[in-house]
């Protein structure tokens, strides 16, 4: 629908003179990555731990910067502006778009530069990208979601990533054993399993939240 | 949208926060052609009510209808026909006013608007500065920016919640021109304290006398 | 509850907790004494479950009528979910202790009964932090929601990713039970007594939350005709 798209566009706009998530995502990950892989040094770390190391710096790093677009509309008080003149569904799904679009920025630079710096060896990239698309829609959906339960709350920081965690952890499960497998087997056969969990978890939290999205929004 | 009656009902409006209650039994109708002003003390709910009828927030008992030529308008697509001028309705401060006003506009599902847009900007004295950010405004400007954004989809119904607030001399001389053409066919609410303001409505509501 | 229930509750419970320490056979091979925990871990960590759906049941109501009695109810539903979802980590980390040999293991059972509790804590962070009661009601109502959606997956998708190392036999999900006659008499009436006494606790307390919406809901319309 169209609405969708003008809210997706209006963010992208705000975003692009303000830069304020994009950098702040970004930060976090730049240092994160940092912090790893000097504590972890000459260690060659297992694949399994380099998987989990992976999505954990994914993770929080989404934690920085997927709640700006609900809680910058509630500080510069443009929420009721917003409220006004959209849909419920629309605002959620534009901004579900922008925060996928964020996370797959965040991505294009950190997947390179952790398989360069932490010696991660890839063997099967279809498996790879594929848990990142499928694995985006999950965290971008609940994200999303749980940004706008929090905007409306007093107490903003910590309370997303309280709230996200145990949503999110299905995503952080799944795709943290993709990833592994990526890194050990050729076969796109291997990974069915988590890749079906992320794509059911995908539908099903991105349907939840579009019902209950009016719910958090309407007073 | 021009020739539409409408009407806009409060049905025993009820609003409490907690146990603390802030709107009792307000009811009104009013209809295309004329203006209608909510006054109170400070912190009485004027504001409150107003956000009620706007649709961005629920009554707790009550409720308010819109109709348009006896057809009841859903709640989803009421934003179609109003505007509402307030203080805590802010613009988008990093985007441009051009911005601002293509982004209410398209949403409303507006096409040709460059033209109004135009009449608009210099009835407020804000031409030639479409394509500054918002940020740059002074208060005063805006206010009157409000009145553009508020005004573009020619509203059927238009709200304002403290019309003469930011405002010198000249920005209320054009804010009352536009209010009294909003109020010769199409319906006006305003919320306010001034006496002079309220000489402009054809009802008044008080709220917060007990 | 009428008296001829309460001492049928009450004799029924003494009898599990002497049936499940004298009575029951110890399983042979390797569990010896420490099975006597099973009869009342699981129950509790059942009942965990059961207060999980109870809340995302009246949390649902709640967003249906807007009715803040509801609220109320999933919130107590909440309280006595963390409630038992704490007994049931502690119980289980002991059994896991004494059994396999490590309090914690990150067993897909512990991780749901991990995650259950992080639900509840969520839950009751969110209340905190939202002043207004409406707006903490929805907000409460609509994060217990989203949570029952994501709980499928860890139950039935994260096993089947990851080895678990919950015996089989007696827990798993085709359902056959390998237990004796009287340990399965003590752990079946275990299950059901233990639901039905804190059924009953919630039934309290859910009648002492109905009587002060009551009372409240008095006074306002009484503030409503002045």
């Amino acid at each position: 629908m169209k609405q969708i798209w003008l809210i997706f566009l209006k963010d992208v706009q705000q975003e692009f003179k303000t830069r304020y998530a994009i950098n702040a995502i970004m930060l976090f990950a730049i240092v994160t990555l940092s912090a790893v892989s000097f504590s972890i040094g000459a260690y060659t770390a297992t694949t399994r731990v380099l998987a989990a190391l992976f999505w954990i710096i994914l993770f929080f790093s989404s934690m920085s910067g997927l709640s700006h677009i609900f809680i910058r509309e509630e500080e510069t008080q443009t929420a009721d502006t917003l409220k006004l003149v959209a849909r419920p569904s629309s605002i959620y799904l534009g901004k579900f778009f922008f925060n996928l679009v964020l996370l797959v920025l965040l991505e294009v630079i950190l997947i390179p530069l952790f398989i360069a710096i932490m010696n991660f060896k890839v063997v099967s990239f279809q498996i790879f990208l594929l848990t990142m698309f499928i694995g985006n829609f999950g965290l971008a959906g609940g994200g999303t979601m749980v940004a706008a339960i929090i905007s409306k709350a007093s107490t903003k920081g910590a309370l997303f990533t309280v709230l996200s965690f145990p949503i999110l952890l299905p995503v952080l499960i799944s795709g943290i054993s993709a990833t592994r497998k990526a890194a050990e087997s050729v076969k796109l056969m291997d990974a069915q399993n988590e890749l079906q969990a992320l794509l059911a978890y995908g539908i099903i939290i991105i349907v939840a939240s579009i019902l209950l999205f009016d719910f958090v929004w309407n007073e | 949208m021009l020739n539409a009656k409408m009407e806009l009902i409060a049905e025993k409006i009820v609003k409490g926060f907690g146990h603390f209650l802030v709107l009792k039994n307000i009811s009104f109708k009013v209809s295309s052609g004329s203006a209608i002003a909510i006054t109170g003390p400070n912190g009485s709910g004027k504001t409150t009510l107003v956000k009620i009828l706007c649709n961005l927030m629920a009554p707790t008992r009550g409720q308010v209808v819109y109709q348009n030529n006896s057809q009841k308008i859903n709640r989803e697509d009421i934003f179609q026909y109003i505007g509402l001028v307030g203080p805590y309705l802010q613009l988008y401060q990093e985007l441009s006013a051009q911005e601002n006003i293509d982004f209410f506009a398209r949403m409303r599902n507006l096409k040709n608007y460059s033209a109004r847009v135009k009449q608009l900007m210099e009835l407020f004295n804000l031409s030639g500065r479409e394509h500054d950010s918002v940020k740059t405004y002074s208060s005063g400007m805006q206010q009157r920016l409000k009145y553009v954004c508020a005004l573009i989809h020619e509203p059927d119904v238009l709200f304002v919640d403290e019309p003469r607030s930011n405002l010198d001399q000249a920005g209320i001389e054009a804010v009352y021109s536009i209010l009294q053409e909003q109020k010769k066919d199409k319906i006006l609410v305003i919320s306010t304290n001034d006496q002079e303001d309220l000489t402009l409505a054809d009802q008044i509501i008080r709220v917060g006398v007990a | 509850m009428s008296k001829l229930w309460k001492i049928i509750l009450y004799t029924g419970l003494a009898l599990i907790i002497v049936g499940a320490f004298v009575w029951a056979p110890l399983e042979p091979k390797i569990l010896k004494e420490y099975t006597r925990i099973f009869y009342f871990h699981v129950p509790v960590a059942w009942i965990c479950v059961l207060f999980f759906l109870i809340a995302a049941y009246y949390s649902f109501q709640f967003l249906r009528t807007k009715d803040l009695l509801y609220d109320a109810y999933a919130k107590i539903s909440n309280e006595l979910g963390i409630l038992f979802a704490i007994l049931a980590t502690v119980t289980g980390s002991i059994w896991a202790k004494v059994t396999w040999g490590s309090f914690w293991n990150w067993d897909p059972r512990e991780t749901s009964i991990f995650i259950l509790l992080l639900i509840y804590g969520a839950y009751f962070s969110l209340r905190s932090a939202v002043e207004q009661e409406d707006r903490r009601a929805r907000l409460a109502a609509v994060y217990s929601l989203l949570a029952f959606v994501t709980v499928p997956f860890f139950v039935f998708v994260v096993p089947r990713i990851y080895f678990s190392l919950h015996p089989d036999p007696v827990i798993n999900t085709q359902g056959k039970i390998h237990l004796e006659l009287r340990q399965r008499v003590v752990f079946f009436s275990s299950l059901i007594f233990h639901t039905v006494l804190y059924l009953w606790l919630f039934q309290m307390r859910k009648t002492q939350v109905k009587l002060q919406m009551i009372l409240r809901l008095y006074k306002e319309n009484k503030m409503l005709e002045e």
